[in-house]
């Protein structure tokens, strides 16, 4: 069985928009009682699309409303395209923005929301007509005109709100979990769709999620925010493979939580010996951060017994009981021939390579 | 097996013909009255002829004074309270929404204070007011939108908790308008609704008022109806009557302006 295409075929586009560069320098921002940035650092190359990730909380939509000129910020200071924009209000700071609530104005059909833009910029009417038309047809909308936004499924409203977002070429584009409110289909659906108009466009793009899978999915960079500051910012495969802390590598994928011995840079988990990440743990005994592929089903290791063994499609993921005073729960991903019984006996070890520790 | 939540239409049928014949007999009875042609019996349209027949001009004279002085009271009340009550309400849901529930207390207090109370304090601020504006009936309106604040608030904050104006306002922040065109194209539009509830329930408080009005020594449409029926009971039904199918025929009009727009674009 298919899936049904969510965009055209063939989609129509709109002239490049060019990158912008952004700046977050040192951004605070405190509310009574509460600092939500501790000091965020962030630049957006021109034309990339970062994604904020974090847990709720961790201040990544204050990070972007602060970008937006939405909240105002303490400290620190935010750039845009080299241009100190931290005291210009919203409205003169040349963005487009799609919000996680739908946020198409219920008084005016699809079209006028999408020349709402354009006519704060006193654009003419036909020009403006043309504009918004092609913004429609971009996202796969182009007959939804005259419909009011009660009219369209959840999914068309935030197709919408990004049609209207990008029609006045704004320089930055702001989407503040956008997806969240759809249900899985459409949302797959419509995160490729962004990215491929992202791209198309060559927007600078902030994308705010508490969900792994999406900011992995569409990501040049993810940054990585806990507690008001980013942890780490890199590439979606360096943040998996080279997390730089036990927050990072128990957020970002399927971790599992091994007890080991740190000496000298060296930790010992499962009866093998690999390198860590992190030098800022002190040598003694550790919990270690391990990816369910870098365990091996095997011959030599710690015996353990198999709990249950599923089938993925590409892979297998089986979960297994190691043999300890504490009975940790593994898991592991192996290949999908290598069929494992529940209560069969096994043994595991480690591929070597480098983990993430943290004292226990 | 769904479960059936809505009252079914035979239980709507009666629950309305009950009420609608309770709110039915009155107006009939008023409509009877105001047909009378004299204690033996018959009907005829004599009453209500004379009324606007001109011999009778200075006859009704205060009646007709009252009828104006209240539809002018109406039209400035429920413009006063839409200035002061929209613009504080968005503000204080947009800006600072820790003053809500101060801003409730404010506007629901004049519901618990008697009209005779009311009057007792608004006297000495009244001798104030007629030194610069006149003792004329419209100053009235000032006490009015006292009067109306609590439905006008309620009306209007009912509407604003059925739309995100919060995010409509972000929404429209980042496409490049300024405050002004957020509240007057974006806001506005979308509290159509509590703003015409708010303005026909201020009509009625309005049209209905007579305490205030007579302690204060002015002439509207009720303290007119008063004063009449001592002399002339059938013009005091009459010009009831008419208020109430004035009120109807506001509240239909209202009713289907506040219909969401469908034109096409």
């Amino acid at each position: 069985m298919t899936a049904t295409p969510a965009t055209p075929t063939t989609p129509p586009s709109l002239d490049p928009v060019g990158g912008t560069r952004v700046e977050l320098r040192g951004v605070v921002k405190e509310f009574p009682g509460l600092r939500a940035l501790d000091g965020v650092d962030l630049v957006l190359d021109p034309g990339e699309l970062v994604v904020l990730l974090g847990p709720s909380g961790c201040g990544k939509t204050t990070a972007l409303r602060c970008l937006a000129g939405l909240e105002e910020v303490t400290a620190g200071s935010i750039h845009i395209a080299d241009e100190d924009v931290s005291g210009v209000p919203t409205n003169r700071r040349d963005l487009g923005m799609v919000f996680q609530q739908y946020s198409l104005f219920p008084h005016l059909t699809v079209m006028e929301n999408v020349e709402f833009g354009l006519r704060m910029r006193k654009v003419p009417a036909e020009d403006r007509r043309r504009r918004s038309q092609e913004s429609l047809d971009l996202v796969g909308l182009g007959e939804h005109g005259k419909r009011y936004a009660h009219q369209l499924s959840g999914g068309q409203q935030q197709r919408v709100a990004l049609a209207r977002a990008l029609v006045t070429r704004p320089r930055v584009l702001l989407l503040d979990e956008p997806l969240s409110a759809l249900d899985a289909k459409v949302r797959a659906g419509l995160r490729d769709e962004i990215r491929r108009i992202q791209t198309e466009l060559g927007i600078t793009t902030l994308f705010v999620t508490h969900d792994q899978e999406e900011a992995l999915a569409v990501a040049d960079r993810v940054a990585v925010m806990n507690e008001g500051r980013i942890e780490q910012i890199g590439t979606p495969e360096e943040l998996y493979s080279t997390p730089v802390s036990p927050f990072v590598a128990g957020f970002v994928g399927l971790t599992n939580r091994l007890p080991g011995t740190l000496s000298r840079g060296m930790v010992s988990v499962l009866g093998a010996t690999v390198s860590v990440l992190n030098h800022n743990v002190p040598d003694g005994e550790v919990t270690a951060f391990v990816r369910p592929e870098d365990v091996i089903l095997g011959p030599e290791g710690e015996s353990a017994s198999v709990l249950t063994s599923s089938f993925l499609g590409s892979l297998r993921r089986t979960h297994v009981q190691l043999d300890l005073p504490d009975h940790p729960i593994v898991v592991v991903q192996h290949e999908v021939s290598d069929v494992r019984r529940p209560g069969e006996k096994v043994r595991l070890t480690l591929r070597d390579h480098a983990v993430v520790v943290e004292k226990r | 097996m769904r479960t059936q939540i809505a009252p079914s239409r035979t239980t709507r049928l009666v629950v309305l013909t009950v009420v609608g014949v309770i709110f039915l007999i009155p107006i009939v009875a008023m409509l009877e009255f105001s047909l009378r042609a004299g204690l033996d019996g018959g009907y005829n349209l004599g009453h209500w002829t004379a009324i606007f027949d001109p011999e009778n001009e200075r006859t009704y004279r205060n009646l007709f004074r009252g009828v104006t002085n209240s539809l002018i009271l109406a039209v400035v009340t429920v413009v006063l309270m839409l200035i002061l009550l929209v613009p504080t309400m968005v503000l204080v849901k947009l800006r600072l929404p820790r003053l809500e529930r101060p801003l409730e207390l404010i506007c629901l207090l004049p519901i618990t204070i008697p009209a005779i109370v009311l009057v007792v304090g608004l006297a000495p601020v009244y001798s104030v007011v007629a030194r610069f504006f006149g003792a004329n009936a419209w100053t009235l309106s000032f006490a009015y939108v006292i009067l109306v604040l609590p439905y006008a608030y309620r009306a209007i904050q009912a509407n604003l908790i059925s739309v995100d104006v919060v995010t409509l306002a972000e929404a429209a922040r980042t496409l490049g308008a300024g405050w002004g065109t957020v509240i007057a194209r974006v806001i506005v539009p979308n509290l159509r609704r509590g703003m015409l509830a708010a303005a026909v329930i201020s009509v009625a408080v309005v049209l209905g008022e007579y305490t205030i009005a007579s302690l204060l020594n002015r002439i509207n449409l009720q303290t007119a109806v008063v004063q009449v029926s001592r002399s002339d009971p059938y013009a005091a039904v009459i010009f009831a009557l008419l208020a109430l199918a004035f009120g109807f025929l506001l509240l239909f009009i209202l009713g289907r302006s506040s219909r969401p727009s469908r034109r096409p674009s």
